[in-house]
């Protein structure tokens, strides 16, 4: 069975995903395009506007590739419905009609959605043990991950396209690989080679060279045209991880190592609701150019409890920037970052400054973190005289939109009342969600599916 | 006298985040440094490189037939992709931490 992925995030992006409907000769396409970040955004596009909380790009993505799954009888399998499947179902209904599609089945897999079984008593295992209501904040929707066994039937019913919103990630690929090859649901060893599969997939061009250059030690050939994965994977689960030969990128052990145990923890025992899937007796067969063999993985029974996302309106985010150049750009920047600690006056933890070309994403790793800046910033200090520019950026979360407001104001007019030469001032306001994670029993989930027809 | 060597010369690795965990795993290029890398980078290396970052515990399982590490590594995210300040909000550079710490390379 031959199976693609054409997202491997809810941005990913789209013409190599048609290239790979078209030419890919595939029997499913998965598009991945959940995240902790985009449900939750999911959600409040839903509870805005009850027509929305999908993937916006889910029009696109579908119009782009159906006339080819269509013609290649290709099913397709996506998350994209998030926090709103009908609505989505009925995008994708629009779209097939549109495109003179008529007669498609699309399936809308529900049930994720947890938000009236959880109470303000449940538990939440990564806040020290404390209650959803503890947190304090506007609970905005809480979902369940779903398993391939919420899928299956909507493929029993030759469903063209399968939207779901939270399933489990390789869920996405064990659903029709169950289907084609009649694996019981407590047939652990094959769901664990097929979750190995789905999660070697679920990320796109994570396995074909994405997320993987780094110039003169991994150098991927043509990435600006990388394909997407495709997965050829036997009646016994065995799998081969390749790519379209004209396209870009790489498939190398390299690059299914680091994707194998990418947002794993304990490769002995990775949980999804299908199974208890052990990464660690996995191997890996260099098969050729851009192919290697998967093979090996063990699985044991599943877990009687399911993850929940559970997701609230943390507020705002504000994010400002202004930039230095040339001569004592440090000292100048290092003056400014000064200043907005003087006038932002906010309690710690909620506000970051960081000099961007100095030291911003690892400012908080080294045991200097925090260190005085002072004799980086000296004009005749080597380093200050090798920085060609630096950015000034101000982060703040709050609950209160002015006083965020407040803070962008004050960045901005570092123009006029800061170090000279400070130039393009941008600031944003995001809205800003928190999320944390329950358990639920199995027992009360219960997943559908409804069938619509274009 | 031995010789050091930074991580990132033999070794590549690629970071991913759950909530306000993050992990990397770590893979050597040439499986004869391995035993090197794995003798040296132990969790407990990896805790001390970095207080002021990694809050929780740091657990290694090692992959050793695929000549890889995993370091799993808890309140290392700030609070998180949905609450850090931070602009890398979910950790991808993560990797690049570890790769830029240094190894003793023995003489001979």
């Amino acid at each position: 069975m031959r199976i693609g992925c054409g997202a491997g995030f809810s941005s990913d992006r789209l013409q190599p995903a048609i290239d790979l409907a078209t030419e890919g000769a595939l029997d499913a396409i998965i598009f991945e395009c959940v995240g902790e970040r985009t449900l939750a955004f999911g959600h409040r596009d839903r509870l805005a506007d009850p027509q929305r909380g999908y993937n916006p790009q889910l029009g696109a993505r579908l119009r782009g590739v159906l006339p080819a799954t269509h013609t290649n009888r290709t099913t397709i399998i996506t998350n994209m419905g998030v926090a709103n499947v009908p609505a989505a179902a009925e995008v994708a209904r629009g779209v097939a009609r549109d495109l003179g599609l008529n007669g498609l089945t699309i399936a809308a897999v529900t049930g994720d959605d947890v938000s009236d079984t959880i109470t303000p008593d449940t538990v939440l295992y990564d806040f020290g043990g404390r209650t959803i209501a503890d947190v304090g904040l506007p609970l905005v929707g809480a979902n369940v991950y779903l398993g391939a066994d919420a899928i299956l039937p909507a493929l029993d019913e030759e469903a063209h396209v399968v939207i779901t919103g939270r399933v489990a990630d390789p869920a996405l690929v064990l659903a029709p690989l169950r289907h084609r090859y009649g694996w019981a649901g407590d047939d652990w060893d094959h769901l664990a080679r097929g979750t190995v599969a789905g999660h070697l997939l679920e990320c796109g061009m994570q396995i074909t060279g994405g997320y993987f250059a780094d110039p003169g030690y991994k150098d991927v050939p043509d990435l600006a045209h990388c394909g997407f994965p495709l997965a050829e994977v036997g009646p016994d689960g065995t799998t081969t991880i390749t790519k379209l030969e004209r396209a870009g990128g790489r498939v190398d052990l390299r690059t299914v190592k680091e994707q194998l145990l990418y947002e794993v923890h304990d490769p002995t025992a990775y949980l999804t609701p299908d199974v208890t899937a052990d990464f660690s007796t996995v191997t890996l067969t260099d098969n050729g150019p851009d192919r290697v063999r998967v093979a090996a993985a063990q699985g044991r029974v599943r877990p009687d409890q399911l993850k929940v996302t559970v997701g609230f309106d943390g507020g705002h985010l504000g994010e400002a920037g202004i930039s230095y150049a040339g001569p004592n750009a440090v000292a100048r920047a290092a003056l400014a970052r000064a200043i907005l600690q003087e006038r932002v006056q906010v309690d710690t933890g909620r506000l970051r400054i960081d000099l961007i070309g100095v030291d911003a994403l690892h400012a908080s790793a080294s045991a200097a973190a925090g260190r005085d800046l002072t004799e980086l910033a000296q004009p005749d200090d080597e380093a200050n005289a090798a920085v060609r520019d630096v950015r000034v950026r101000c982060a703040l979360r709050s609950t209160d939109r002015d006083e965020v407001g407040a803070m962008l104001w004050e960045v901005e007019s570092l123009l006029c009342c800061g170090p000279a030469g400070g130039g393009g001032y941008r600031g944003q306001i995001t809205p800003c969600v928190v999320t944390h994670s329950a358990l639920i029993d199995r027992d009360a989930v219960r997943p559908e599916v409804a069938l619509h027809r274009s | 006298m031995a010789r050091q060597i930074r991580l990132h010369q033999i070794a590549h690795a690629r970071a991913g985040d759950k909530g306000n965990t993050s992990n990397v795993s770590v893979w050597v290029y040439d499986p004869a440094d391995y035993p090197l890398v794995k003798a040296q980078l132990t969790a407990e290396r990896v805790r001390l490189a970095f207080p002021n970052l990694i809050r929780g515990d740091v657990q290694r399982y090692a992959l050793d037939h695929l000549h890889g590490l995993n370091f799993v590594m808890g309140e290392a995210l700030e609070g998180g992709v949905n609450t850090s300040l931070n602009l890398d909000s979910h950790g991808k550079s993560w990797s690049y931490l570890l790769l830029g710490l240094m190894l003793e390379v023995p003489d001979n």
